[in-house]
């Protein structure tokens, strides 16, 4: 009687088997015709919010003279050290020289290798002279490409997908290769 | 004459305690640091009979960062945003509970919306964690398919936090005093379209795992652990819910108005795999029906970061024209605030646990110690004595079940 009865278990326990699988497999076959929800990335451009912390860009004011006055603000509020900066005096009246003030960031680099894209130097900068973009691929093959310039991060500011340079600012942005992100920002 | 007894340095506890060689039956096997069931890199040392394992060593180690000494180097203000980097998966909770300490500290009172906007932040991202567990845990037990839908939901989540907080895991979002920016405007309704669809899917979970016979079988009365057991490891959060200890941070010592919520907490009392899922299942309910409210409360506007001179910086269009408020500007940003002298004890629940800061201060503008009262750590402590007598499939059952993250147990 007994092994009959184990039987009679282990088949109950086979049917519970299917059934609770086939409810399961229900589910995966009900998700099969709903929308997709991946992107083919990068053929496809993604979408980002507005807030995005991605790579820096140096601003520019409308006269296409650099804002930064090299306080070194952002460089003391960096908790990753990431943010070096030589500053210099330039003065030249204001048609000729490169910054909006007599004093200038000679050197500014920024080590993607250390920053942690934290936003604390956006908040110090009290020139707004930097910003965050919305750049996100920066793969390189040594370490030492990391580390980004003062031209760089100039022209980073014309790869954003809603920013176009007026008269004043296009001899920076020919200078560099201006390949918009492919992003949509939301 | 008697020769001196050499000493034999012993380096890790792994070392005394290895089992000897020429033992007959057992052996000693390797779980890990690059096995995908470990959730990390944790390596487990196992000493197995046959299949049953007779001990199991955990050996840590492999993730250590050294933030809590790194926490030692940063400006009070700038701590958060290393805070996030050991328990990744639940970032928000780990700012929040470094910010609770610095502002008992200091004696600050943090605005209602910051509080609430905490509350729905810390609660969204307990549900992005236990998504990440539970998908991971059905897929170490075999079920692929849960893993897609739990990371297309936590997707969505992280969505919500690169909306606020401009990154999606590590935000440092939450700051003394309050949080960095109010909400923008399609946040509510983000939040609102998730939480809709939560509970559809939370449903759709268990008709995919939780019913599964298969899935059952391999976690009911797998890895117990007694009640008492679990009070005496110091086990929190769901390990111990699901040992039948009603035991919650947010219940037991409110904080950011946690008390005003209304909300569960779901006890299960088998002390095994299963128990603890069920925990986390119910637990996710909970937490969408707290962010409901919360997003609720956040209708109308205020203030979000308390109205204390050193905690905000300057509004930056008088910045631009007082060299004073300039001036003050400068000092802030560069130098940082100090703190008053004195230490101070403040745990949260986070999702894993009990997660408690212990912040000294000497009075200068950077902490003198932090300390982290991590709740991995001391789960994975007791992983010996959940797993001792199962068999060797079983203990990857049990390390899913206790949800550790490797980042916390390291530090």
């Amino acid at each position: 009687m007994s092994i009959l009865s184990n039987i009679i278990d282990a088949a109950k326990e086979v049917v519970e088997v299917a059934r609770t699988t086939a409810q399961g497999m229900s589910v995966t076959l009900s998700h099969i015709p709903t929308r997709k929800e991946t992107v083919s990335y990068p053929e496809e451009a993604v979408t980002i919010y507005r807030r995005f912390r991605g790579e820096h860009f140096l601003d520019v004011n409308e006269d296409g003279k650099e804002k930064c006055v090299s306080c070194f603000l952002c460089a003391a509020a960096c908790p990753a050290d990431a943010i070096y900066i030589e500053g210099a005096e330039d003065q030249r009246p204001y048609e000729e020289r490169i910054g909006q003030d007599h004093r200038y960031a000679k050197v500014y680099q920024i080590d993607y290798g250390r920053c942690i894209l934290c936003g604390f130097c956006v908040d110090a900068c009290p020139t707004d002279a930097i910003n965050h973009g919305h750049n996100f691929e920066w793969a390189v093959f040594t370490p030492g490409e990391m580390v980004k310039d003062k031209d760089f991060l100039l022209a980073n500011k014309w790869r954003e997908p809603d920013v176009t340079p007026n008269e004043n600012q296009l001899h920076l942005a020919a200078r560099q290769k201006m390949d918009k992100l492919n992003i949509i920002l939301k | 004459m008697q020769p001196k007894e050499i000493v034999v340095p012993t380096s890790s506890i792994s070392m005394l305690r290895r089992p000897d060689p020429l033992a007959d039956t057992q052996m000693t096997v390797s779980l890990g640091p690059q096995h995908p069931s470990t959730h990390g890199v944790l390596r487990l040392e196992l000493v197995l009979d046959g299949e049953t394992v007779v001990n199991a060593i955990p050996d840590i180690g492999y993730l250590h960062t050294g933030i809590e000494k790194t926490m030692e180097k940063e400006k009070w203000q700038q701590v958060v945003t290393i805070t996030c980097r050991m328990d990744y998966l639940n970032s928000m909770g780990n700012d929040l509970g470094y910010c609770l300490a610095v502002e008992k500290l200091m004696g600050v009172e943090v605005p209602k919306r910051a509080q609430d906007l905490r509350v729905l932040l810390t609660e969204l991202n307990r549900l992005s964690s236990h998504l990440v567990w539970f998908g991971t845990h059905a897929m170490d037990l075999g079920a692929m398919t849960a893993f897609f839908y739990a990371f297309t939901e936590r997707e969505r989540i992280l969505d919500i936090f690169e909306c606020v907080s401009g990154a999606r895991l590590h935000q440092s979002y939450f700051i003394i005093g309050g949080v960095r920016w109010d909400i923008p405007e399609n946040f509510p309704a983000l939040v609102r379209d998730l939480l809709d669809r939560f509970r559809n899917f939370l449903d759709e979970c268990r008709r995919l795992v939780t019913g599964n016979r298969i899935f059952q079988r391999r976690t009911k009365g797998v890895g117990v652990i007694s009640k008492k057991d679990a009070i005496d490891w110091g086990l929190s959060g769901p390990t111990i819910r699901g040992s039948g200890v009603n035991w919650d941070v947010r219940k037991a010592e409110p904080y950011s108005g946690y008390d005003t919520y209304d909300f569960r907490v779901p006890v299960y009392h088998d002390g095994d795999v299963w128990s603890r899922y069920l925990v986390r299942m119910d637990e996710m309910e909970e937490s969408v029906k707290i962010c409901y409210e919360a997003l609720d409360r956040l209708k109308g506007s205020g203030s979000v970061m308390a109205d204390h001179p050193k905690l905000n910086l300057p509004e930056r269009d008088l910045m631009k024209q007082h060299i004073d408020v300039m001036i003050h500007h400068f000092l802030l940003a560069s130098e940082g605030f100090t703190v008053p002298i004195g230490e101070v004890y403040q745990s949260i629940e986070s999702a894993r646990g009990e997660l408690g800061y212990y912040v000294v201060s000497d009075g200068a503008e950077r902490p003198y110690r932090v300390r982290v009262r991590a709740p991995s750590y001391v789960n994975l402590s007791a992983l010996p004595a959940m797993v001792e007598g199962q068999l060797l499939a079983d203990v990857v059952a049990v390390i899913g079940s206790i949800d550790i993250v490797l980042g916390d147990v390291d530090r």
